[in-house]
């Protein structure tokens, strides 16, 4: 008690948002500790895992996101506000001590609030609320998406746009023969040859032809001319003469 | 400790959070307002559980925090795209779209 209410005053007073959550947070963990003098040490665990744990960082983690340093004007659009706000607050809790301090409830036996009796409970009465419950955690995460979720900013770019894109350029649309193929030579800097023997040239890496690392596959073309047959040579041939 | 004294922190609470509702203009605190009088409600729920000697109480106060987990993923991601638009959580500044 004389942690939170300190604590929850900063909510009023504090004027950067960072330590108004980090108030709050000591608050969350009074009222934990509140719980477990009220007999719930399963909710007091519950509200420190919940509250500081996962809700306050993820305030934090928003203040992060749309920034610390956003001060607020204190311009009053409404006149008068503040005052009417604070007489409003002040008279409503005032309003619920006066009713409070005029009931009095005779206290019963202590019952326990123990994980094994919270879950004899939630499980039989309270099942349906439970699954209802399952389902508003997952519609509020979609919700969440749906919510943050950014248009794309172009149209998405498909293959079959690049591909047409590619032809459109002048390019030819097949792809380029691996080095190596039709060759003899099974290696990355032996060029592929075409099906007249001819080295092609494009097919072997940029960056192999800039470090002077290729071959350029002549040799392997004069041993196809030696052939008989030299205006058809075929891949199975070529393999047989290594 | 009479238990009847954690409903007063109870209104108290309830009371600090929603004049900071009120006077706040930054949409983080004031939502942080709104999840303190929730916590407040839950307070009284597990002080009243307490008094009478039952668990239904207890367990509402678990309904309440799943339900309050819920309502921030979704505000907290209002507020993202609030600001993603606008460059702005100052809660003003929507009042303004009057014109």
């Amino acid at each position: 008690m004389l942690l939170t209410v300190p604590a929850s005053l900063s909510l009023l007073f504090a004027k950067k948002s960072v330590h108004v959550a980090m108030s709050i947070v000591t608050a969350m963990v009074g009222l934990a500790t509140a719980y477990i003098a009220l007999d719930a040490p399963f909710l007091g665990v519950v509200q420190i895992v919940v509250y500081t744990g996962a809700v306050m960082m993820m305030f934090v983690f928003v203040l992060m996101l749309v920034g610390v340093d956003h001060r607020e004007d204190l311009k009053e659009t409404i006149k008068g506000q503040r005052w009417i706000a604070i007489v409003g607050a002040g008279g409503l809790g005032i309003f619920l001590m006066s009713v409070i301090s005029r009931v009095s409830l005779p206290l019963s036996e202590r019952v326990m609030g123990d994980p094994d009796l919270i879950a004899g409970v939630l499980f039989s009465k309270y099942v349906l609320v439970m699954e209802v419950l399952g389902a508003l955690l997952i519609s509020a995460a979609i919700g969440a998406l749906v919510m943050t979720h950014l248009p794309p900013l172009r149209p998405r770019h498909t293959q079959k746009d690049i591909a047409a894109s590619r032809v459109k350029i002048g390019a030819d649309p097949v792809n380029r023969p691996m080095p190596g193929y039709y060759a003899r030579h099974n290696a990355l800097d032996v060029p592929a040859l075409d099906p007249e023997g001819n080295p092609i040239a494009d097919s072997v890496s940029r960056v192999l032809k800039v470090r002077n690392q290729t071959q350029d596959g002549v040799e392997f073309r004069a041993q196809l001319e030696d052939k008989e047959n030299p205006e058809l040579p075929d891949s199975s041939e070529v393999e047989r003469g290594e | 400790m009479d238990p009847i004294n954690f409903v007063y922190l109870a209104a108290i609470l309830f009371a600090i959070g929603s004049a900071a509702v009120l006077t706040r203009r930054n949409a983080i605190v004031a939502f942080m307002g709104v999840e303190l009088m929730l916590n407040a409600a839950n307070l009284a729920l597990v002080t009243f559980s307490r008094i009478h000697g039952e668990l239904d109480g207890q367990v509402m106060a678990f309904f309440v925090m799943v339900v309050a987990a819920a309502e921030v993923v979704v505000g907290l991601a209002i507020i993202v795209a609030v600001f993603r638009t606008r460059q702005s959580i100052s809660l003003d500044e929507p009042a303004e779209l009057r014109g």
